[in-house]
């Protein structure tokens, strides 16, 4: 059917045609891992981009300015200051007064209970142990900030939608204003954040406890798993003989790894609490959860790093006529040790950001108080995350983005610590 | 001094180990008269021998001391209540000997404490100190026989190091045994709940019920409905959540796999591939605020604007999350096994002509093919265990929809809100959150088998 007559297109152009074809579609693969590698990093930005922007404003905390006078007929009586009346005075009085002043025209008693919420409820106790660390300063009057309270706060640093007051009546945002504009409000580093516990009031709560509830589970993990899981591989790797036994460990090991976390909080739940009846909300119990969860990749990766110790170094310390536990404990296992160590260092990192298990067990109970021991009811820096993020309170957003960058913080110290462990000691054979 | 104690006991115990160790290697020393060449091992073997032999008898009654001691003084208080307390059931009985034990270890108590309650703590009180002191004396005492025993025991010619090798040796055994028992303490406490579960809840019920609304009334005379524990619309939202995740993580985590191996110049590769695995080490917690403050939002406002009804608590922003979450796992996993096909098929490849692309869609990807879906399914086991994302971005309400834009709840979301507060322990409720975990573990465990020996002999295969 082909006309004889039509130009034939020669073989040439046909494998150019199909060549162009093949290197464009090339070119559409090739942009096409580039752009999954692009969505994959801007995820990964826009996720701690986020994170930054709403939390980085959770540093500081809105401040405001009074002169503070210390009546000396309150604070001392007899005309010397004493304990006693130094602990009962009424500080939140003294800060209402010197608020007052600021707003003389501001007469109903209604308008000033709303005038009295711009303050926050701690800020009384902080002036109070502020006087009472050094009385020189009564009869005086003391410049003091008063800690704002969390809607005075958000208001003032912007995180309202523009021309919103949010839970400040419009009375108390023209307060506010009058404030800024008499330089009396501002913001200072936020220290509660750093050296409180769990509060309801979200300009009061901070993420000390979480933190040294943290640090305990973490220690009674790491006591747990690491000697366990070095001694488990050194067992596996160097000892066991190959047979169905071991092979079922190995294997067993090796789904454990890939367990859901929170299978594990029912293991805890149902065995640590209900049949040993061990405290609830302890950082005991959440460390024993934590370390049966880490111990498959500490055996894992000391597996591996005892695996790569050359055979020469075993023979050479046999040949010499040290019995096999010597040559495992004097020669091979002090070689691994890096390796050992970077893959502990990754799994503790696993557990320190790890939640679910740990809400099994009680960990997400409102503690206020600071654990002093592993036993103490204690939550951890992920569980108050996860019940920050759940708070009604607008203050508690940038809180809870604020606590996730310090929970991001000591993970990256953590693998960078592995990564150097890894880079300044790693041999290779 | 009741705080103290338990530490007494243990830095005592610590002493006296310490002092064997040092005592072991002295006399061992001493019976050769200093030539130590004359004994069969080193000195400290010796030592260690003692030391070893001092602690473990202790440790064993400190143990089980330890344990059996609570449930004596439980059983003394109890005896010791007035017998109107006494006769009261097993569970409101289990709620004030928690009181007691609150008051008298300076726990915090729920509500006002009464008389009975207060004296009943201090005797428990009392007798926990004596129960104590007890222990220090008769650790203290073990100890210290069992130290002058083994000591008696060295000889010259005794062979100390095989001894504590052999010791060490039973202690490598018994760690490793450790993740056995995981295993075991994991199924033994699942399969025993659920089976109490299932004496009040048809196990087919649960299996392919069509409704879940596990409100149960909590006293008798209360008004509720007796709960439904349907289990099928949480395992249609888990695998929807998953399906999401996967669309998401497998084509965006094995191109970024593929690029990386095969394209990437090897110092891009070396920034990017870290880069990726930052995303595998952020908490799942923080994905699930992620998800909760900014996709979730993000995702109505879109589907708004184009006049769609997205739920506040969406699967696909859950699922959008989780997907990110699991790119890493699926790019590391891809790019493991990418690596292990052979350079040779690339260059028999190339030599008939075929572009980089052609080579990879045509020779790379189905020589790896076992391997990438082994790592896809230790993704979606991954997927459908994981718990905070979902929690925290996903909804309660057990909905059977297939539709993204609305709410579902999952197996884990189940697990977290039947148990999290407080609950009587043994109501179908709680029981139902470890039936939950049953499947969940099945069905993780037979997929992480699979996966496993997928990669294991695909792996074997090119070795």
């Amino acid at each position: 059917m082909t006309e004889p007559t039509a130009p034939r297109t020669s073989v040439r152009e046909k494998v150019r045609a199909r060549q162009r074809r093949r290197y464009a579609s090339e070119r559409r693969f090739r942009l096409l891992g580039i752009a999954s590698i692009v969505t994959a990093v801007s995820a990964l930005l826009l996720l701690l981009g986020s994170m930054v922007l709403k939390g980085s404003s959770a540093f500081v905390q809105t401040h405001i300015m009074l002169e503070v006078t210390l009546p000396a007929d309150e604070l001392a009586p007899g005309g010397k200051p004493d304990a006693k009346a130094l602990a009962d005075a009424n500080y939140a009085a003294f800060l209402r007064r010197a608020l007052s002043k600021k707003f003389p025209k501001v007469r109903s008693r209604r308008d000033r209970r709303d005038l009295y919420k711009l303050i926050s409820d701690g800020a009384a106790i902080r002036l109070q142990n502020l006087v009472v660390g050094s009385p020189v300063t009564v009869g005086s009057t003391l410049s003091f900030a008063a800690m704002a309270s969390d809607d005075v706060d958000q208001y003032f640093k912007g995180k309202l939608p523009k021309g919103q007051t949010g839970r400040l009546s419009a009375k108390q945002a023209a307060w506010v204003d009058a404030l800024r504009k008499s330089g009396a409000v501002e913001t200072r580093f936020n220290t509660a954040f750093f050296s409180n516990g769990d509060s309801r009031e979200p300009e009061l709560a901070g993420i000390w406890g979480a933190m040294m509830g943290s640090l305990l589970a973490m220690a009674v993990t790491l006591v747990l798993a690491f000697p366990l899981g070095v001694a488990a591989a050194i067992y596996l790797e160097e000892f066991a003989p190959r047979n169905r036994w071991t092979d079922l460990i190995e294997v067993n090991i090796n789904n454990l790894a890939a367990v859901p976390s929170i299978v594990f909080g029912l293991l805890g739940l149902a065995v640590f609490l209900n049949f040993f009846g061990m405290p609830r909300s302890a950082p005991m119990v959440g460390g024993m959860v934590l370390a049966l969860m880490t111990l498959p990749t500490v055996i894992i990766a000391g597996r591996a790093a005892l695996g790569s110790v050359p055979p020469s170094i075993r023979e050479a310390a046999l040949g010499i006529g040290a019995s096999p536990m010597q040559v495992v404990l004097h020669h091979v296992l002090p070689l691994a040790m890096p390796g050992i160590l970077t893959g502990t260092i990754i799994g503790a990192a696993r557990a320190l950001g790890e939640t679910a298990p740990l809400l099994m067990i009680g960990m997400v109970a409102f503690i206020v108080d600071v654990p002093g021991s592993v036993t103490d009811p204690a939550t951890v820096l992920p569980v108050q995350i996860f019940l920050w993020a759940d708070s009604p309170e607008r203050a508690f957003v940038e809180r809870t983005a604020a606590a996730t960058l310090v929970l991001l913080a000591f993970l990256i110290v953590m693998n960078l610590l592995a990564v150097f462990l890894r880079k300044r000691f790693e041999r290779r054979w | 001094m009741i705080a103290n104690a338990p530490y007494l006991t243990a830095a005592t115990l610590l002493l006296l180990i310490l002092v064997g160790n040092f005592l072991g290697s002295r006399r061992a020393t001493s019976l050769v008269g200093g030539k130590t060449q004359d004994l069969h091992s080193r000195p400290h073997y010796y030592g260690l021998f003692v030391a070893i032999w001092t602690g473990i008898p202790a440790a064993i009654i400190y143990a089980a001391w330890t344990i059996a001691d609570q449930y004596f003084l439980d059983r003394l208080i109890v005896a010791s209540l007035p017998d109107n307390l006494a006769s009261l059931s097993s569970d409101r009985l289990g709620l004030l000997l928690n009181d007691i034990r609150n008051q008298a270890y300076g726990g915090i108590t729920s509500g006002a404490v009464d008389a009975t309650v207060k004296e009943a703590a201090e005797r428990l009180a009392g007798w926990r100190e004596t129960s104590d002191l007890a222990l220090w004396g008769v650790i203290a005492s073990t100890a210290t026989a069992s130290l002058a025993l083994a000591r008696t025991r060295i000889r010259p010619r005794m062979r100390a190091r095989t001894a504590v090798e052999r010791l060490f040796n039973l202690f490598l055994v018994v760690c490793s045994l450790v993740a056995i028992l995981t295993t075991v303490g994991i199924v033994l406490s699942l399969l025993f709940e659920t089976i109490r579960f299932f004496t009040k809840v048809s196990a087919v019920e649960f299996l392919f019920g069509l409704t879940w609304s596990p409100q149960t009334s909590l006293r008798a005379d209360q008004v509720a409905s007796a709960g439904s524990f349907g289990a099928i619309p949480l395992f249609t939202g888990t695998l929807l959540i998953t399906a999401i995740a996967m669309l998401v993580a497998v084509p965006v985590g094995l191109m970024s796999a593929i690029y990386l191996t095969e394209y990437a110049h090897r110092r891009v590769r070396d920034v990017l591939k870290p880069t990726l695995e930052i995303l595998a080490g952020i908490p799942t917690v923080v994905y699930g605020f992620f998800a909760a403050l900014t996709v979730a939002p993000a995702i109505r406002a879109m589907g708004e604007s184009l006049g769609l009804d997205v739920a506040s608590e969406s699967a696909l922003a859950a699922g959008l999350v989780m997907g990110i979450m699991i790119i890493p796992f699926v790019s590391s996993l891809s790019d493991d096994v990418i690596n292990a096909v052979p350079q040779t098929l690339r260059d028999g490849s190339y030599a008939l002509g075929a572009t980089r692309s052609e080579t990879i869609k045509r020779v790379i990807v189905p020589a790896a093919f076992p391997g990438i879906v082994g790592g896809v399914l230790l993704a979606v086991s991954r997927a459908i265990g994981e718990t905070m994302i979902v929690v925290m971005a996903a909804g309660l309400a057990a909905n059977l929809t297939a539709n993204p834009l609305e709410a579902v709840t999952t197996v884990t979301v189940q697990i977290v809100t039947l148990l999290v507060g407080d609950q009587e322990f043994d109501s179908a409720k709680t029981l139902a959150a470890f039936a939950l975990g049953l499947t969940l573990f099945c069905i993780t465990l037979v997929l992480n088998i699979i996966a496993l020996r997928t990669v294991r002999k695909y792996r074997e295969i090119y070795d």
